[in-house]
């Protein structure tokens, strides 16, 4: 578990999120989009990050936040009217708070393998309540015409309706949500949630009261889940039920195990390999006829992943700082 | 509502039921001996069914095809725990988890490119297509009567296996003890390989059982998967007895909740899990993992 990266690491990560910066001026209208869905997913994985790298809980039902807080924004949204942030955002992340504290509290009593299968057989209970009941959309999806802006007075800030506001709103949520959790993560709390995966018995011989640590962990993981969630609804404006399946609760800890478990900065490096692999096996000049069923080429790359690349991206860049370090002396 | 109505309710539960404690106890076992968490079973399940139809439409019978497609699946599970379940004896949930996350997408691509998107249907077997009459208006197909007496036999088949012979004796011991068992001279690796194709023989008989039933369709997998979470996460993992009253215990909960409370069907499985949680977080019959 690393908290703050070593400085040679830091320094690279800073590099490229003023890089990051610079890519709405240049690149098309295309990757805009793709690189605002990146660090909507790194939020959402770094989140999950927190959880299952820190706390030591493997949730396999992480999309439930995520989607809900989406629907929460088609809920909340008119098809005539922006919607205020201010008061939205806020709406939405008290729904996803809500339901981890209900998930949270029934399957945290759970340990191990059993965590595991309660956190997806909840996260699919949510995903078929909104499938198959009609209060949105159903098995369509639901729609959000007009997105959230921020006005103080009748003076409007921001417009997430455009490209350019959205991608930078994103970029300056992942710094500041990763700065938060760090800041958790250093804080006694988080000393205390880390020593739950370490040892859960001795901080209970300790006289920490471990279940509700791990609760509210989860509970903070599952808001930021639905922060995520909500930015991805503003992306495309489109929110299907699929948002809350297992298949991207999959994908989300491919992301957190393709970055580094226990990293933070990882998971989003993760987030944006995948999506990038994504891409690229859809790309037809490269894997012609295969790019129809690019899931086959998905499904193998996660499983070379799992078995070849467990450090991850960003256990990785740590080892290789360490290395450097070991070198100069 | 009268009980003629209620009973034949109480069947399809029950029926269900069974069908779920033969996908359970393939995934509650393989847990249970080999520490392994198979995500892709509701993807043999899937398969199975995938193969009941295609083999009815060669053989004209799906007695045939469950004859012919039990090895096949069996050979299926051998190979897939021969290629990537062996490397996951020795790593941690979240890889296993992944691992087998990335077998379904793979699984569900296959079956694309194999049989379409299209949802099919299997015929019955014509000797069990008759319906028993209980009044005038109601009836009970024989279908779903054989295959519930289908699901206890090889329930039955499974106790006795388990309980007294030797391949049993060596399950149960290498569950408690796999360095052990080695030392004494067995096979372990080549005992992994049986167990989890008999694992994947299950949900892939319960797939083929269930075709004429239920509609063949691409999703049919998960959705099973999940219902058979619950019922290992009520029973307790690695407990035969614990899966099997997990599932009549889902199986009645689902067909009455859709009888009795048509909004809330969808929940009703997960509520009774919330509440075995709340009372014994274990299972009732586990022994913790």
């Amino acid at each position: 578990m690393t908290v703050v990266p070593p400085k040679n690491v830091l320094l690279a990560l800073v590099i490229f999120v003023i890089a990051l910066a610079f890519v709405p001026l240049s690149a098309d209208k295309y990757w805009v989009k793709l690189v605002t869905r990146m660090f909507v997913l790194g939020i959402f994985a770094m989140s999950l990050d927190f959880i299952v790298g820190y706390t030591g809980l493997v949730s396999f039902g992480h999309a439930a936040f995520f989607g809900l807080a989406a629907y929460v924004l088609h809920l909340v949204s008119r098809e005539d009217e922006a919607v205020n942030l201010l008061w939205a955002l806020p709406i939405c992340l008290l729904a996803s708070g809500l339901a981890a504290a209900v998930i949270g509290a029934l399957s945290v009593r759970t340990r191990g393998i059993y965590f595991i299968m309660v956190t997806l057989a909840f996260a699919q209970m949510l995903f078929y309540f909104f499938h198959d009941s009609d209060i949105a959309g159903g098995s369509d999806g639901a729609f959000i015409y007009i997105k959230p802006v921020i006005e103080i007075g009748n003076v409007p800030i921001l417009d997430l309706d455009e490209r350019g506001a959205l991608y930078f709103f994103s970029l300056v949520s992942l710094v500041a949500l990763y700065a938060f959790l760090v800041m958790i993560l250093r804080s006694p709390f988080g000393q205390v949630v880390q020593g739950i995966k370490v040892n859960e018995h001795r901080m209970r011989a300790l006289g920490y009261n471990t279940y509700y640590y791990k609760l509210v962990s989860f509970i903070i993981a599952g808001v930021l889940g639905g922060y995520a969630g909500f930015l991805f609804a503003c992306i495309d404006g489109f929110v299907p039920p699929e948002l809350l399946g297992w298949r991207e609760s999959g994908l989300a800890l491919v992301m957190v195990i393709l970055g580094g478990v226990g990293t933070l900065f990882g998971p989003v490096l993760g987030a944006m390999a995948l999506l990038g692999v994504e891409e690229l096996f859809r790309e037809r000049h490269i894997f012609g006829p295969l790019t129809a069923h690019w899931q086959i080429l998905l499904g193998t790359f996660v499983i070379v992943v799992v078995l070849f690349m467990s450090n991850g991206i960003g256990g990785q860049l740590l080892r290789f700082s360490r290395d450097q370090k070991a070198g100069e002396r | 509502m009268d009980w003629l109505f209620l009973l034949i309710q109480t069947l399809n539960g029950v029926q269900y039921g069974l069908l779920l404690f033969l996908i359970a106890s393939g995934l509650s076992i393989v847990f249970g001996i080999m520490g392994v968490i198979n995500l892709a079973h509701g993807s043999f399940y899937m398969i199975g069914a995938y193969l009941a139809f295609t083999l009815t439409e060669l053989t004209g019978s799906l007695l045939y095809a469950i004859l012919l497609g039990i090895p096949m699946t069996m050979v299926l599970g051998f190979v897939v725990e021969r290629l990537f379940i062996i490397h996951l004896y020795h790593r941690d949930h979240l890889q296993q988890v992944l691992l087998t996350f990335g077998l379904i997408l793979i699984f569900n691509e296959l079956q694309q490119i194999i049989w379409g998107g299209d949802p099919n249907s299997v015929p019955m077997p014509t000797m069990l297509t008759g319906a028993i009459p209980l009044s005038d208006t109601l009836s009970y197909p024989v279908y779903r009567l054989f295959l519930s007496g289908v699901c206890l036999v090889l329930a039955g088949a499974m106790y006795v296996v388990i309980q007294h012979t030797r391949l049993g004796m060596r399950i149960r011991a290498g569950a408690s003890n796999r360095a052990m068992i080695e030392a004494l001279g067995i096979n372990i690796r080549l005992l992994y390989s049986i167990v989890f194709a008999i694992g994947v023989a299950l949900a892939g008989t319960a797939g083929m059982l269930a075709a004429p039933v239920e509609t063949v369709y691409p999703g049919m997998g998960e959705q099973i998967l999940i219902v058979s979470f619950v019922v290992v996460v009520i029973g307790g993992i690695g407990s035969i007895r614990g899966a099997f009253i997990g599932a009549l215990a889902i199986g009645l909960a689902d067909v009455y909740g859709q009888v009795f409370l048509p909004d809330l069907a969808s929940v009703a499985v997960y509520g009774v899990m919330a509440g075995v949680l709340l009372w014994r977080p274990t299972g009732l019959f586990g022994r913790g993992a």
